[in-house]
């Protein structure tokens, strides 16, 4: 708690209020009423294993563990958690599931539970209590928690991945608001470099900005992998003016993104090296501990809305699952459901500062998305996000086909020269055949 | 009387053939196959079956979570015409060349140098072990910051001296990328290389050096006549060793540049692991892992049949 009343971002004393309502000997009476009244009573001598993804927000996870501490002491089942880069995650799950053993519990990222739907644990029943009990699920999370007419996993949260720019470097450039249309992105882009301000969103295999931004330049601009049945039609015309796109963008950024990682954004923007970029709120929480002054004089917006006129962006999807072999189904039943409690959810969300976003409507109202104007923004990510695969099943293929970085290659392919439109395109649409066949 | 005793002796104990399992009990060879079972056993299980696994892996449709069936070589055919492993095939023999000549170049003079009689010599050794003490993911992210496009050591300090204005682009370039994960892999091979050619420089006798200087050789001669041909042997176990680690290597490409930039750094094995266990192609993955084989055999052959040209280090006799 020491960290968070020092924080000036959240000044409301409400919010603090709601915060520190629920802690120590109050937390723990509510968590034993809550597990008393929780439809999934945890087997006798329960003892659970989760693997989740490490957090970016120190907070977060403070939060996370005292929350876990709550549900041990309220059930007597002990959790013991283990944390990985989230890209890490992935193969982790992967090899537990195809071998059997390992963690009960995968918090990972995506479409994860989808590459191996069969070893994950039904929770429908779970989805629909919390469905019901919090404002119902927003459209992308019903996505990807589905299989068919079963839910294999509960959407967590979303991490959002939204433009973060420098307010007086871009006034200086004629703009005092972020473009809101891909078009004047470009002319912003053009200018900010031109004045020696310029910024830039990673080319290189980074399987969160990277992709994001990507997958918002090909669907900004009518571009799909695949259609609805999951038919390949990358090879468009639209494809080509996203490539175009992302061409022009590329050559108005700071050299060197090609080679840029998920990390790479964040450290050059608060070395004040870039002036605009894509990532989640983590830029921001950090410069508030570290660089006061980029803290003061930065703010996020939404993805510029390409000629296709709607809203096309791809956002971090955090879902939990359990296993099949689990010998607890009900202990990890309680436990998720527990997690996304309101009286759990909130504080740790608001913990989060909000670098997490629900998927349940009701936690639209948590004071840390009004607390601080500057992370309203990432309130609404989880509504805005559109599913890995586009239009197409969220299923294992759309998951293989951002893991292998097939969309990112493609447009690091024609952003960097090394293959003209036809070639990068040809290229993605025979992995992305083979991947749908 | 004496000639009926023989006979009812005779009688009594017939010559017995004995049978095939008597002869095989007291077989030398027999029990030297039982001896060799515990052996034997421990090589399939921990070798030949995992490569075995990976191979017949890479003739099904595997995915992570389920097992594939059988399609033959359509993983091969697949592979065939896909750019990217092409391209992670070129870089592979072009890293592991390049990288393992220059090693072998600076590893060797290291190790003349350090053979010399030199002030601090124990330091100096122990010194030029640390590249290869330090864990590689370690010296991966080290120089991961040395090559930040942003945030260079390099770039950072040739701009202050004024002979550049911009960043140079380590990892985004191209080329610039491949000679600096190459040069990362030199500057952790060459130690081991320096250190194994050390010790074989200390077996050489001085007292054929002795020799070769009362006859009057020069210092090249004697190097081509006696040090060269004396280190072939160890040239061939070092070289081999570092030819198959180069091949192979997988952590300072994934740390650095996770095979980028447009996977002009990928190697096989990165791109195998990022098919396999990142996308989930588990087929398609151990499919490029299997095609790494015929290049590393071939690696194995050039040393065995090219280098090492003693009898002995065939299993002959020493001539």
């Amino acid at each position: 708690m020491t960290d968070f009343s020092r924080r000036a971002v959240v000044k409301g004393a409400t919010a603090l209020g709601a915060a520190g309502a629920l802690t120590g000997p109050a937390l723990l009476d509510w968590a034993k009423a809550w597990a008393q009244s929780a439809p999934w009573k945890p087997e006798k001598g329960a003892k659970l294993s989760m693997l989740r993804w490490k957090y970016f927000v120190q907070a977060e996870d403070d939060a996370f563990v005292k929350l876990i501490a709550a549900f041990t002491q309220a059930t007597g089942v002990a959790v013991d958690i283990s944390r990985e880069s989230y890209e890490d995650v992935q193969p982790k799950a992967s090899v537990a599931a195809n071998t059997g053993t390992g963690p009960d519990l995968f918090w990972g990222l995506y479409s994860l539970p989808h590459l191996f739907p069969q070893k994950c644990l039904d929770v429908t029943d779970v989805a629909d209590y919390l469905g019901k009990a919090h404002g119902g699920w927003v459209d992308s999370a019903v996505k990807y928690g589905k299989n068919g007419n079963k839910w294999i996993a509960i959407p967590i949260c979303y991490s959002g991945a939204l433009i973060n720019w420098r307010v007086e470097a871009s006034k200086k450039a004629g703009f005092s608001a972020f473009p809101t249309k891909t078009d004047e992105f470009l002319e912003y882009a053009k200018a900010m470099k031109a004045q020696g301000t310029p910024g830039g969103m990673a080319l290189g295999h980074a399987s969160g900005d990277g992709n994001t931004w990507v997958h918002w330049a090909l669907w900004s601009h009518g571009g799909q992998t695949v259609d609805k049945d999951d038919k390949v039609i990358l090879n468009s015309p639209e494809t080509v003016k996203a490539l175009e796109f992302a061409k022009t963008l590329y050559g108005h950024s700071i050299p060197g993104t090609a080679s840029w990682n998920d990390s790479s954004n964040n450290k050059a923007f608060l070395a004040k090296e870039i002036h605009w970029t894509n990532n989640g709120i983590s830029i921001y929480v950090a410069a508030q501990n570290s660089a006061k002054d980029v803290a003061e004089d930065m703010n996020h917006a939404y993805f510029p809305i390409g000629p296709v006129g709607k809203t096309t962006e791809l956002h971090l999807m955090y879902p939990i699952l359990a296993m099949t072999y689990t010998k607890y189904p009900q202990a990890c039943k309680a436990l998720i459901a527990f997690m996304l409690a309101a009286d759990n959810f909130n504080p740790w969300i608001q913990s989060a500062k909000g670098y997490l976003t629900h998927c349940l409507n009701e936690y639209d109202k948590n004071p840390v998305w009004t607390a601080d104007p500057k992370t309203t923004p990432y309130r609404d990510v989880a509504k805005r996000s559109l599913t890995a695969g586009g239009l197409g099943s969220v299923g294992e293929k759309a998951a293989t086909a951002i893991a292998d970085f097939v969309v990112l290659d493609m447009f690091a392919n024609y952003a960097t020269g090394r293959e003209d439109a036809k070639g990068a395109i040809a290229i993605a649409e025979r992995q992305l055949k083979r991947i749908y066949r | 009387m004496t000639d009926a005793v023989l006979k009812s002796r005779l009688a009594k104990r017939p010559i017995q053939e004995p049978t095939s399992w008597e002869r095989l009990k007291v077989n030398r060879n027999w029990l030297g196959v039982w001896f060799m079972v515990p052996a034997a056993a421990f090589l399939i299980l921990f070798l030949a079956y995992p490569l075995g696994l990976g191979v017949w892996l890479s003739f099904t449709d595997a995915k992570i979570g389920r097992s594939g069936e059988f399609v033959g070589l359509e993983n091969y055919e697949w592979l065939w015409d896909d750019s990217t492993f092409l391209l992670s095939v070129f870089n592979t023999i072009l890293y592991t060349s390049v990288a393992s000549a220059i090693k072998f170049a600076v590893g060797l003079y290291l190790a003349l140098l350090l053979n010399e009689r030199l002030p601090f010599k124990a330091i100096l050794r122990a010194v030029v072990l640390i590249p290869f003490i330090v864990p590689t993911v370690l010296s991966a992210i080290a120089f991961w910051w040395i090559f930040d496009p942003q945030f260079s050591i390099i770039s950072w300090s040739l701009k202050k001296m004024g002979i550049i204005t911009t960043n140079i682009d380590f990892l985004g370039d191209v080329w610039n990328a491949r000679w600096s994960v190459i040069f990362a892999n030199i500057w952790r091979g060459v130690p081991f290389v320096a250190i194994t050619l050390l010790a074989g420089l200390q077996t050489v006798s001085p007292s054929l050096y002795e020799a070769a200087t009362i006859d009057g050789a020069t210092p090249w001669q004697r190097f081509r006549f006696i040090t060269y041909p004396l280190l072939t042997p160890i040239i061939a176990v070092v070289m081999t060793f570092s030819v198959l680690f180069t091949f192979t290597d997988f952590q300072l490409i994934w740390v650095m540049t996770r095979g980028g930039p447009v996977n002009a750094t990928h190697l096989m094995a990165t791109l195998s692991y990022q098919r396999a266990i990142i996308g989930g192609s588990l087929g398609e993955g151990a499919a490029i892992s299997t095609a790494m084989i015929p290049f590393l055999l071939a690696a194995i052959m050039v040393s065995w049949f090219g280098l090492q040209r003693r009898k002995w280090q065939q299993g002959g006799e020493n001539d």
